[in-house]
């Protein structure tokens, strides 16, 4: 008997407004903020909901030990399955492909998927940082243990300097036009980028993702429930992790095999050969300036040592030939376990054709991707406007 | 009954469990998990690179650091790449998102694995993080103290009493007393109050382990194991967090997870229970209707050896390798998670009919 899965569709999505400190809400509140905000732009209720899969990064980053627990409740999941995903910072993107495969398997046939982060709760620079013995001290956050990855990126490509605050430049501005993005930098210019503190050498202030409260959730449902949306759904036309270990001879940190291998099977599913023609926009998780170029090679949309021409040449721009990150990326809003889901929920809104003043305009297939660990875990999916062939 | 005949029948072809330890100070999380992880590969003849899919359940909080799971997928062995995933849950929900991924079809066959070490910090106190932050962890209300509430509202309904209770106790460890990996086995003393009416007889053991199990779909099933335990139904819920809201003495939560399992479609001959206390057994025989003639936690339960995050895991593992060795032919096997049975997995596993 072929085996053939149900195709998933995206109904609804809802973000909230990320900002370095929500006080006003409880963890409860800020993440049934986003579920209400899907489920309002589906039009359905908690009762349509057949199951709850969240993600989030460390428990460390709020306090709280396996949160979903005391989610329960805010987020309507009393009597029905709940799954915590946890895949480091790949964890939003990983936590929609488990609520996809629920809907895919015909286990479930609506399901909510959510993930967040409160960082102001704590420091996610030292939340991120392994205590004595387990790293040597100095190796302060996420910041230090990638910059020797983009040293040897520069080194090997010969790129010029300034490609990373171009990067920084553009997604702060595509963050403009994004209402739920953290950062709105009104008089940011290209100088003040390339004129701020060097934190990681040769990553600068301007060129690092903030630290941010938000939620963001997803509903996903089968072909009936797709016929009922009352908006286009995005349709799941592929989705696939990879992972490989933290540190192992021969590991290549600025491109790793195992983001090559995770578009790679995408692409397959997706039937797509050439992804810089074929594909209308990318949602990349691009935590440092310099992680556009290096991604853009990573996923086939460059020759190696080639991606950042592409950036230098303006062709991921929001209106250049291959927009990359037109919501303003993890550059400008980056609540750590919701990060992937947003990249993933803006690949969706765009070929909704509802990404209002960032849309790229008559976007048909749109990458999702996010990465986390040591460069080491990867989630990625690509959605269309068109249903996928069964 | 015909198992397997779907190519996306999943059953569970291996399992693997380490000793379970009240301290494993000279072992890492790794160390712990790859003897384990290379037994169940082993016995399958599996490599790796074979498995379609690994998933894994542990806890940042019982590491102590961030990302801890990142440690141990170095002992699986991830390269070439492979296609992983991580909840932090028991390893029973990685299991139950495996089976999704195998019925999805993107994969014939996958690793679970879970492993916890409660040794490095005082795991009561631990617990009483994964409360509500606002309102009831402040308080630092610890897991035994909470299950005690349960046990006395037990009490106070004329569901138990303490003498039943020890014997709860007594029976799990006397089933254990040939367990080559248990923490607690044969006669253990009911011991002293550790909160009223909860004594360290009625108390899961504090201790560290790590388990593994692997499934296959359809035919892969058949060829790597002489009788597959099939996991013919598969479910979890959630109930309230706020224990006020709460009904202490019943688990709707299981019952209904049981109903979509289909486990009262049948009896089943075999019932490995997730109950870390020994009053949590009774509102899991309530809840799941067991008849008296249905062998309850033959491997000594979590009452025997309770390594967070894998306990659950080591249910389902225990009951398919009653399966597995002609034991069983249909097994209930339980997990829980959160405090006084918030959260309940069920699985039923069956057995080919022998010849």
């Amino acid at each position: 008997m072929p085996v053939s899965k149900e195709p998933v569709a995206v109904v609804g999505i809802g973000q909230t407004k990320h900002v370095a400190a929500r006080r006003d809400v409880s963890i409860a509140g800020l993440v049934r903020e986003a579920a209400l905000a899907a489920l309002a732009d589906a039009e359905l209720t908690w009762s349509d909901v057949d199951a709850v899969v969240i993600g989030k990064a460390p428990d460390f980053f709020e306090g709280v030990m396996m949160p979903e627990l005391y989610l329960a409740d805010a987020l309507g999941a009393v009597g029905k399955p709940m799954l915590r995903v946890h895949t480091a910072g790949s964890v939003g993107g990983s936590t929609a492909l488990v609520a996809a495969n629920l809907v895919a398997a015909r286990v479930h046939r609506t399901v909510l998927t959510l993930a967040f982060e409160k960082q102001s709760e704590s420091n996610a620079m030292w939340g991120l940082s392994l205590p004595v013995p387990f790293q040597q001290p100095l190796l302060a956050g996420a910041g230090g243990f990638f910059a020797p990855h983009v040293r040897a990126y520069i080194r090997r490509t010969g790129a010029p300097d300034t490609v990373g605050s171009l990067v920084a430049y553009k997604d702060r501005r595509n963050a403009l036009k994004n209402p739920y993005a953290h950062l709105h930098e009104h008089d940011l210019t290209l100088e003040k980028v390339q004129a701020s503190p060097m934190l990681w050498d040769p990553i600068r202030y301007s060129e690092t993702c903030p630290s941010s409260d938000g939620a963001c959730a997803m509903v996903l449902t089968d072909r009936t429930g797709a016929a009922r949306s009352p908006r286009p759904p995005a349709w799941v036309h592929g989705g696939a992790m990879r992972s490989e270990p933290t540190l192992f001879a021969g590991k290549d940190f600025v491109s790793p095999q195992a983001g090559k291998d995770c578009a790679a099977d995408v692409y397959r599913q997706a039937g797509i050969t050439d992804p810089r023609r074929e594909l209308d926009a990318v949602e990349m998780y691009v935590p440092f300036s310099w992680y556009e170029p290096m991604w853009l090679e990573n996923l086939g949309f460059a020759e190696e040592g080639e991606g950042w021409k592409l950036t230098e040449a303006g062709v991921t721009e929001l209106d250049g030939d291959l927009p990359v990150n037109p919501s303003g990326g993890v550059l400008s809003t980056n609540p750590i376990g919701a990060s992937g889901m947003i990249r993933f929920a803006e690949a969706a809104l765009q070929v909704r054709g509802r990404a209002g003043e960032h849309q790229v305009p008559g976007a048909r297939r749109a990458l999702g991707h996010a990465y986390g660990g040591g460069a080491q875990f990867f989630a990625m999916w690509l959605v269309g406007s068109e249903r996928p062939a069964t | 009954m015909a198992h397997g005949r779907d190519p996306r029948d999943v059953a569970v072809v291996a399992f693997a469990q380490s000793d379970h330890l009240r301290r494993t100070d000279d072992l890492s999380e790794v160390e712990m998990l790859m003897p384990v992880l290379h037994r169940v590969l082993a016995d399958t003849g599996l490599t790796t690179g074979e498995i379609g899919f690994t998933c894994s359940g542990s806890s940042d909080y019982l590491a102590g650091r961030p990302f801890s799971f990142t440690m141990t997928l170095d002992g699986v062995g991830a390269w070439p790449p492979i296609s992983e995933s991580h909840v932090e849950m028991d390893g029973a929900w990685a299991l139950y998102e495996a089976w999704v991924k195998i019925r999805t079809g993107e994969a014939d066959t996958a690793l679970v694995y879970a492993y916890g070490k409660s040794s490095p910090g005082s795991l009561r106190d631990v617990l009483t993080r994964q409360l509500d932050p606002y309102y009831v962890a402040p308080l630092w209300p610890d897991s035994v103290a909470l299950a005690a509430l349960q046990a006395q509202a037990l009490v106070d309904a004329g569901e138990t009493d303490e003498d039943a209770l020890a014997a709860i106790g007594a029976r799990n460890r006397a089933a254990a007393a040939h367990h080559p990996h248990a923490q607690l086995r044969g006669t253990v003393p009911p011991g002293d109050y550790q909160v009223r009416p909860l004594r360290t007889g009625d108390c899961a053991p504090v201790g560290d382990g790590a388990a593994a199990v692997v499934l296959a779909a359809g035919d892969t099933a058949r060829r790597l194991c002489a009788r597959p335990a099939w996991i013919t139904g598969i479910d979890h819920r959630i109930e309230a967090h706020a224990l006020g809201v709460r009904d202490l003495t019943d688990s709707p939560s299981t019952r209904l997870a049981a109903e979509r399992a289909g486990a009262f479609d049948r009896p089943v001959d075999t019932a490995e229970l997730h109950a870390p206390f020994s009053s949590q057994e009774v509102v899991l025989r309530k809840a799941l209707g067991l008849a008296d003639d249905v062998t309850v936690n033959p491997s000594g339960g979590a009452l025997a050896a309770h390594p967070m995050m894998a306990a659950g895991l080591i249910r389902i593992g225990e009951a398919a390798a009653r399966i597995h060795r002609g034991a069983s032919d249909r097994a209930l096997a339980h997990a829980t998670s959160g405090p006084c049975l918030q959260q309940n997995l069920v699985a039923v596993l069956e057995g080919d009919a022998r010849e």
